[in-house]
């Protein structure tokens, strides 16, 4: 069992590309760990290099107390399931999960002990005997978490393992790599650009972007609490709703206006809003924290529209709609009955706003 | 699929393919009908009222004895299987490990390499025999089989590399990565998985460098000169051919037991070979 700790971890590819940036992070013993970010952030490259595939241009890893920069992979005591599961075609199942212990001199009752629990564990005992071309791709997926569960490692690496399955595959097999790790209690680091398959993976989660490490928090604490424009857009489906907005200050009272919008705002946010006053920024509201005006609602955080698009989806409804010249929108109770072009009447939930800067993206 | 009416597959597709399977087969089939005509039905012109150009009343095995009584044809064959196994296998375990280096490891001049062995290739044995038929001599190699054997590996270790290389390029690179994290070292990965998943190709490889090696006429023409030690394409051409006199008969004889070997080869491991030009199975 072991902790990773990363230190101003650095990757400069042959060609001068700069795909990793100053990397820090420390992933707990046991905790999971999951790097999300767009396609091309540098997630892969960050987990190769803590896998000993990928040179370290600079920085440090450990694993455990032990750096572990110049050790090769076999030595570093990790198991990676890949993107395209790397199943050895020649060998059958029980031959791909019993490799690693050969190679590692086992034996031979130890092997056909682990390889057992470890298919028993996934369900597929029955497919000991198959080649991995005789295999579904659900099936192949279990093999390949097999593979990497024999070894007993002390830190699991996965590269976007659900990303070649079916949609309601990857559902199921989420669910079951989660009870996966509660059992086995390994530290592991997942690598995904889905953020819902992040969000509810992961003990905690890292956003990239370019390169960059954005936040590194709890699920709920990244969605509650985006440090950045970008993170806040990027977790949260659907995503976050952004207008770009001026702010005024008429004798104390801060407003944000934009284009027929204009929005008081709320007073746990006018000390740091304030520095801004006059400026652009941009305000960041989930379309959970809107929903339609009622009597209740004040009328500084209300604002009229007409409805565009609606998205019945049974559980919810999510209606689309134009505010303050930016496309939003909103999740709303399916009971309520709507139409396009309907004229309707939005409030927002001041608890719920975010602001950020327009230049920096940072939030206020 | 439309239903396509049948004169149009027969008109594009079966009439072509017979037209074909015609033009590469009927050597073949020449080359046996002259093995097997007795010496009476080949000397004489076709103009005969009773000539059978295209096949035989009269088949006889006469030929068949002469070559192998008369000429060392048998020492041929066994020395052309020899040499040309013998220097396939010298090919290919050379061209496995450099096509391996050239496909995966990142060195100075790795792409630059690649191409001046594919250039190697290119050269013609016509020029290359000159330079090589000195040093022969020089290692007193001179018509024993390692002359061959020695020299045929020139033109088949280019060969072999470029074509392996090609092939484990298609091999997923993550396999071996993952046989390296499983504790393999990057030598024990290729040689258990990489190697083992290139069967393929490697076989076609294989398959042809022996069919090249076994066809092999120049050096073989030139590096060996006592009878007992030619090659088949060399003995049956120079021992039965005398000034302008052909001995049909036999030449064909030699020329179909000769690829008899070959023939066998392929169709042993045709399916392999296929797969082996078409690119790895996916895992
Ligand atoms: N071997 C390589 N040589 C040069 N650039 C690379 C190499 N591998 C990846 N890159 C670049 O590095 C960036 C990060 O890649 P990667 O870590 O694979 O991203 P992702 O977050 O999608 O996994 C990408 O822009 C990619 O083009
Ligand atoms: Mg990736």
């Amino acid at each position: 069992m072991a902790n990773v700790t990363i230190r101003n971890l650095n990757k400069k590819y042959d060609g001068g590309f700069h795909a990793v940036k100053d990397v820090n992070l420390e992933i707990r013993d046991k905790e999971f760990m999951v790097l999300v970010g767009p396609s091309g952030c540098g997630k892969t490259t960050t987990l190769r290099m803590v896998a000993g595939l990928e040179e370290i241009t600079s920085g440090e890893i450990l694993i455990g107390a032990e750096v572990v920069n110049d050790l090769p992979p076999m030595d570093r005591n990790i198991a990676m399931v890949f993107q395209n599961y790397a199943l050895y075609p020649h060998k059958s199942v029980y031959q791909n999960m019993a490799f690693g212990l050969q190679m590692r001199k086992y034996p031979k009752h130890e092997i056909e002990k682990r390889v057992r629990e470890a298919a028993e564990i996934l369900g597929i005992e029955s497919l000991l005997e198959r080649k991995p071309r005789q295999l579904s791709g659900g099936q192949r997926q279990r093999v390949a978490v097999g593979r990497a569960i024999v070894r007993h490692p002390e830190v699991f690496l996965f590269d976007e393992p659900l990303s070649n399955l079916d949609a309601m595959l990857r559902v199921q097999m989420r669910v079951e790599l989660k009870r996966l790790h509660e059992r086995l209690e390994t530290t592991a680091i997942y690598v995904t650009h889905d953020q819902v398959e992040a969000m509810t993976l992961g003990d905690r989660v890292v956003v990239m972007k370019d390169g960059w490490v954005q936040q590194v928090g709890e699920p709920l604490e990244l969605y509650g609490k985006p440090l950045n424009r970008f993170v806040a857009g990027f977790i949260g489906s659907p995503a976050m709703n952004f207008v770009d907005v001026t702010v005024s200050d008429s004798s104390g009272v801060l407003w944000a206006d934009a284009d027929g919008l204009r929005l008081k705002v709320p007073p746990q946010l006018v000390e740091r809003v304030r520095a801004h006053a006059g400026k652009r920024i941009a305000i960041g509201v989930r379309p959970e924290a809107l929903h339609l005006a009622s009597g209740s609602d004040l009328p500084e955080y209300s604002f009229d529209t007409a409805v565009d698009v609606v998205e019945p989806l049974g559980n919810e409804i999510l209606v689309n709609f134009r505010a303050g010249g930016a496309p939003m929108v909103a999740r709303v109770d399916p009971a309520v009955r709507l139409k396009a072009r309907q004229n309707i009447r939005v409030a927002l939930d001041p608890e719920r706003v975010h602001f950020f800067d327009d230049k920096s993206g940072a939030a206020i | 699929m439309l239903i396509e009416r049948k004169w149009k597959k027969w008109l594009y597709f079966y009439l072509p393919m017979a037209v074909f399977i015609l033009f590469t087969l009927f050597p073949f089939y020449w080359m046996a009908v002259t093995a097997l005509r007795p010496d009476h039905e080949l000397y004489r012109t076709w103009r005969q009222a009773s000539a059978t150009p295209f096949w035989t009343l009269e088949p006889t095995l006469e030929h068949f004895r002469g070559l192998l009584q008369t000429t060392a044809f048998p020492k041929w064959l066994w020395n052309t299987m020899l040499i040309a196994l013998v220097s396939t296998v010298i090919s290919l375990i050379c061209g496995m490990f450099a096509g391996y280096a050239l496909a995966r490891l990142k060195f100075r001049g790795s792409e630059f390499l690649g191409t001046a062995i594919f250039v190697t290739y290119l050269v013609p044995q016509t020029l290359l025999f000159i330079p090589l038929a000195d040093i022969i001599r020089d290692l007193h190699l001179g018509n024993t089989p390692w002359a061959l054997m020695l020299t045929y590996p020139t033109f088949l270790i280019p060969f072999c590399t470029w074509l392996l290389m090609g092939y484990f390029k298609t091999i997923p690179k993550e396999l071996e990565e993952c046989a390296r994290i499983d504790g393999a070292t990057r030598f024990g990965a290729m040689v258990r998985i990489i190697f083992p998943v290139a069967i393929p190709g490697i076989l076609s490889a294989g398959i042809f460098a022996f069919t090249l090696s076994w066809n092999e006429f120049i050096y073989a023409l030139i590096f060996m000169s006592s009878a007992d030690l030619k090659t088949v394409p060399v003995g049956v051409v120079s021992e039965l051919i005398r000034g302008d006199i052909f001995f049909w008969g036999q030449l064909m004889a030699g020329a179909l037991l000769g690829s008899i070997p070959v023939a066998l080869v392929y169709s042993f491991f045709v399916e392999y070979y296929v797969t082996g030009l078409t690119g790895s199975v996916k895992g």
